[in-house]
């Protein structure tokens, strides 16, 4: 055996590295292995929103995101409040919806007719009929965050190995004792799985069953345009928001399901998406209509059937906690990762009642249920673009 | 079932498709294209010259260092003059190939790994008012080359041109907006550019080379020498100077054998224009959309797709050729080969149209035009320059322009100055801490201090970037993996990237994130939905 630690977590993306840095920062001797560089999937692809009070870990995200910055060490980027804006009376009765959810949680919002969303966000157009904004709720900078729990993790004494890929996890009495890698073998007391799409298949190297569905999904970029008061600003069917650089970043639009990936770093490939996604985002702010797209991205997520994460410390073995977000995981990091830290060292999560996100809630799901939500990948192609004459 | 909210059955469509697209109308692009269109294929060739004015000013595609005169303004003079000095392109109109000039290709698409839906191989292509998608069955890229740029204070000033950028200006436009360059890089292509300066009415200030000697041919050295040109050898530069926002001169200074500056050596070289020419990379943005294997040839620039003798890449319907393939001195010296290239590329994809049998492309290639060697690898002579211009120059100059990156900053690893950002924890990190991760990774580095992030993506930005990067992790430019390109690999405003028109399917089913009813219901009240208007997917969640 290489080494070990006490805590090995399988994945360095947002999920496992907040889990990492609880636990680094609780004392605990915590390695993180991920197969290639922290935070290079989804988590440091995403729009960076920071508003799910809908969640059972939404109370925690909202408390904790303000003190990010200052608990980290380095900077996220964490910029609170949020405006909605409505082109239609249907988005207008979504956006409320979002607000009301945070207002039966205790948060503050008020409705902003065409004249304050024009005064907040000069570049909406008289499409717009109207919007809220959430005095709650935030953005940050997924890129920026995700080094920095990774550079805090180590300043707690936490190791990461990137370019680590796992193969396996070695099981004995009921418990997994090590983990098996690329890079040779580390023995673990507990190991936490919070792999994106590919926690599937280390749930099943364990012999449970949990249905995810991975797809890719894609946003765009904009050059920097002047700093608007509050960056979180969204709607049209875009999320998103402006960056402290000033750049619009918006995804959103109809995602694209695909096969399990296997343990290699895949190619992040856009397609012609990228030009709806520029008319939803000029269509929302036609005063930036002109503005330049710089770059374009596309990430994969996986998805449970109910779309709600999974966050479990399983009966068996009983050393492993497995964790999917169900690609609704960067603003919710810093409280889920405080979750599974409690996990691992209480086996209870003492903010948040994980009932809800129980795997046994898919006890009866049949194993087409892919096929059956048309959740599924068209087959792959022979050739990449064409054949040989 | 369908999953309505998915892109299944509503990807998007062509608004065209022709059995091959070439695209740069280069040596390389127009003999491909000519090729291709005698041997009865339907042939586009598209090339984004002339570039609108703002395009330009960003220096995008080249760095043209905000020297075009105002006739670059006018599209229509433009657009006649850029027939006008590339009479090529008649050769290729004549053999029936559509042509379409002031056209960016801005975006390459094909399924992969991860993207099954695309009905087809796809480009897409941009005018100054509008975007459109071309589906191909055969593509050759023949993209050309970039200039490497290496900073110095002062370079942000109008005047820093690349090599590749003033003869665009000179030769395609006509409209270098400079009186007298200063050429900096004596290999053939600084030699090239001065004397192409010369011919049409540049004033040479002088040409600056690094090393003791001359890099380039001693017979144009001398043809250059005899017209008064003055060389300055083992010397670097060491900041730009003038009014605000011009350069108005250079000052020089020379290095010892060790490539230190020589206290009192400076020499201040008045000019309004600098330009690199310290070598070219290939353009190879499209080849890496396009998924075509790239390798690391020194010899041949840097990253350069894999071909076989018939120009093909790793992808059987894409070709590549000219300086897109690989640029080196012995390109520049003999343009004909670029040209050989380009009638290889254009035979093999008429062959694998089934429009030539093999036999006769063999017979129409003819003899392959012998390439003069290429020189020796240009990686460390431009670590050679860029080590005298740090320390010249200092650590305080911006190696991205676009973000107001320092070399400082970069190497530092720190957050940009926006953010204001203050920690110990901070102070505490740098290249040298990241690489204690893993290898060093210039997308990593990227994200951290935003080098490279800028509108003119990483253009001015990305070799220096490389070779920073690679001093501070003391390895090589060959071993820091290959930045990525993303699309849009030209920056177009929002206004004419999207589609004039889309599907209902899109715009009914549009949704900002999944439709999964559940995903965002509160979870006190389990089960209710919040979704976007109507929802499709079902939940399958137990068996009925």
């Amino acid at each position: 055996m290489t080494s070990g630690a006490a805590v090995v977590i399988v994945g360095g993306g947002v999920t496992g590295l907040s889990a990492g840095w609880w636990l680094a920062r609780a004392g605990v001797d915590v390695l993180v292995l991920d197969k290639s560089i922290v935070g290079w999937e989804a988590s440091g692809r995403n729009g960076g929103g920071a508003t799910h009070v809908g969640s059972p870990f939404g109370l925690e995200e909202q408390r904790l995101w303000p003190q990010m910055d200052e608990l980290l060490g380095y900077p996220t980027e964490y910029q609170p409040h949020r405006i909605g804006i409505a082109l239609s009376e249907p988005q207008l009765a979504l956006a409320r919806r979002w607000a009301e959810i945070g207002e039966s949680r205790g948060f503050r919002w008020e409705p902003l007719d065409r004249r304050q969303l024009k005064e907040l966000v000069p570049i909406v157009g008289d499409e717009a009929i109207g919007g809220t904004y959430l005095h709650f709720g935030g953005h940050a900078n997924p890129q920026r965050t995700v080094q920095a729990y990774a550079w805090a993790l180590a300043d707690h004494g936490g190791r990461i190995l990137q370019h680590t890929t796992v193969t396996g996890l070695v099981r004995r009495g009921g418990r997994v004792t090590a983990v098996e890698t690329t890079r040779g073998t580390f023995g673990a007391d507990v190991v936490v799985v919070a792999a994106g799409p590919q926690t599937g298949l280390f749930a099943e190297m364990l012999g449970v069953a949990l249905p995810l569905a991975p797809a890719r999904v894609e946003m765009i970029a904009t050059e920097p345009i002047p700093l608007m008061g509050v960056g979180g600003v969204a709607g049209n069917g875009l999320y998103g928001r402006q960056t402290l650089r000033g750049n619009l970043v918006y995804g959103g639009g109809p995602h694209e399901w695909i096969n399990v990936p296997d343990m290699t770093t895949p190619e992040h490939a856009n397609t012609p998406l990228v030009r709806n996604l520029a008319r939803r985002l000029a269509e929302l702010f036609p005063g930036a209509a002109h503005v330049r797209v710089i770059r374009a991205w596309s990430g994969l997520v996986e998805n449970t059937p109910d779309g709600l994460p999974v966050v479990e410390r399983l009966s068996n073995p009983d050393n492993v906690v497995i964790a999917t977000m169900s690609s609704v995981g960067f603003g919710l990091s810093p409280a889920v990762g405080r979750a599974i830290s409690e996990l691992v060292q209480h086996g209870r999560c003492s903010f948040a009642d994980l009932g809800a996100l129980a795997l046994s809630r898919f006890a009866g799901t049949p194993p087409d249920w892919r096929e059956r939500a048309g959740w599924v990948a068209r087959p792959a192609e022979v050739a990449a673009a064409g054949g040989d004459g | 079932m369908s999953d309505h909210r998915s892109i299944a059955g509503k990807a998007p469509r062509p608004d065209q498709h022709i059995p091959l697209v070439v695209v740069g109308a280069g040596a390389a692009g127009v003999a491909a294209a000519v090729e291709a269109a005698r041997a009865g294929v339907e042939v586009l060739l598209v090339d984004e010259h002339p570039v609108d004015n703002d395009m330009m000013a960003m220096d995008v595609p080249l760095c043209f260092g905000q020297r075009m005169d105002a006739t670059v303004r006018n599209r229509a003079a433009m657009l006649e003059r850029v027939v006008e000095t590339n009479p090529a392109l008649a050769t290729a109109h004549d053999a029936g190939v559509d042509v379409q000039l002031g056209t960016y290709v801005w975006g390459a698409f094909v399924n992969s790994a991860t993207v099954q839906e695309l009905p087809a191989p796809m480009l897409g292509l941009a005018d100054d008012r509008r975007s459109w998608l071309v589906s191909f069955d055969r593509l050759v890229v023949a993209a050309g080359a970039r200039d490497v740029l290496l900073g110095f204070p002062g370079w942000e000033r109008a005047g820093t041109l690349g090599a590749n950028g003033a003869a665009a200006l000179l030769m395609r436009y006509r409209a270098l907006a400079a009186r007298r360059l200063l050429v900096i890089g004596s290999g053939v292509l600084g030699l090239h550019t001065a004397a192409l300066a010369l011919e049409h009415g540049v004033e040479i200030a002088g040409v600056v080379e690094v090393e003791a000697h001359l890099r380039g041919e001693a017979s144009e050295a001398k043809r250059l020498a005899e017209r008064g040109v003055p060389f300055f050898t083992a010397h670097t530069i060491r900041e730009a100077r003038g009014r605000t926002g011009e350069i108005e001169s250079i000052v020089l200074v020379g290095v010892d054998e060790a490539g230190t500056p020589v206290r009192g050596s400076e020499r201040e070289i008045a000019c309004d224009a600098v330009c690199m020419a310290v070598g070219l990379v290939p353009s190879v943005e499209l080849l890496h959309l396009v998924g075509a294997r790239l390798v690391f040839v020194a010899a041949l620039g840097g990253w350069v797709p894999e071909v076989d003798a018939w120009n093909r890449t790793s992808v059987a319907s894409v070709f590549a050729a000219g300086d897109c393939a690989g640029a080196h001195d012995g390109m520049l010296r003999a343009p004909d080969v670029a040209r050989e290239q380009g009638r290889v590329a254009g035979l093999a994809a008429a062959v694998s149209l089934g429009a030539l049998d093999r036999g006769q492309a063999e017979a129409r290639r003819g003899v392959r035009a012998p390439l003069s060697p290429a020189s020796s690898e240009m990686q460390s002579y431009w670590q050679a320059w860029l080590r005298t211009q740090i320390e010249a120059g200092g650590w305080e100059v911006n190696v991205c322009q676009c973000e107001e990156v320092t070399r400082r900053k970069l190497i530092e690893t720190k957050p940009p100055r926006y953010l204001k950002w203050e920690s110990p924890q901070m102070s505490a990190r740098d290249v040298g801490t990241l690489l204690r991760d893993g290898p060093i990774n210039q997308d990593q580095i990227k994200r951290l201090t935003r080098a490279g992030m800028g509108p003119c993506q990483s253009r001015r930005c990305r070799e220096q970037v490389g070779l920073l990067l690679a001093q501070a992790a003391g390895t090589t430019l060959d071993r820091i993996p290959l930045p990525t390109f993303r699309p849009p690999i030209r920056p177009l405003p929002l206004n004419v990237l999207w589609p004039a028109d889309e599907p209902a399917a899109m715009r009914e089913d549009w949704v900002s994130w999944f439709g999964i009813p559940t995903q965002f219901s509160p979870h006190w009240t389990a089960g209710m939905a919040v979704d976007e208007p109507t929802a499709h997917a079902r939940l399958i969640l137990s068996e009925e």
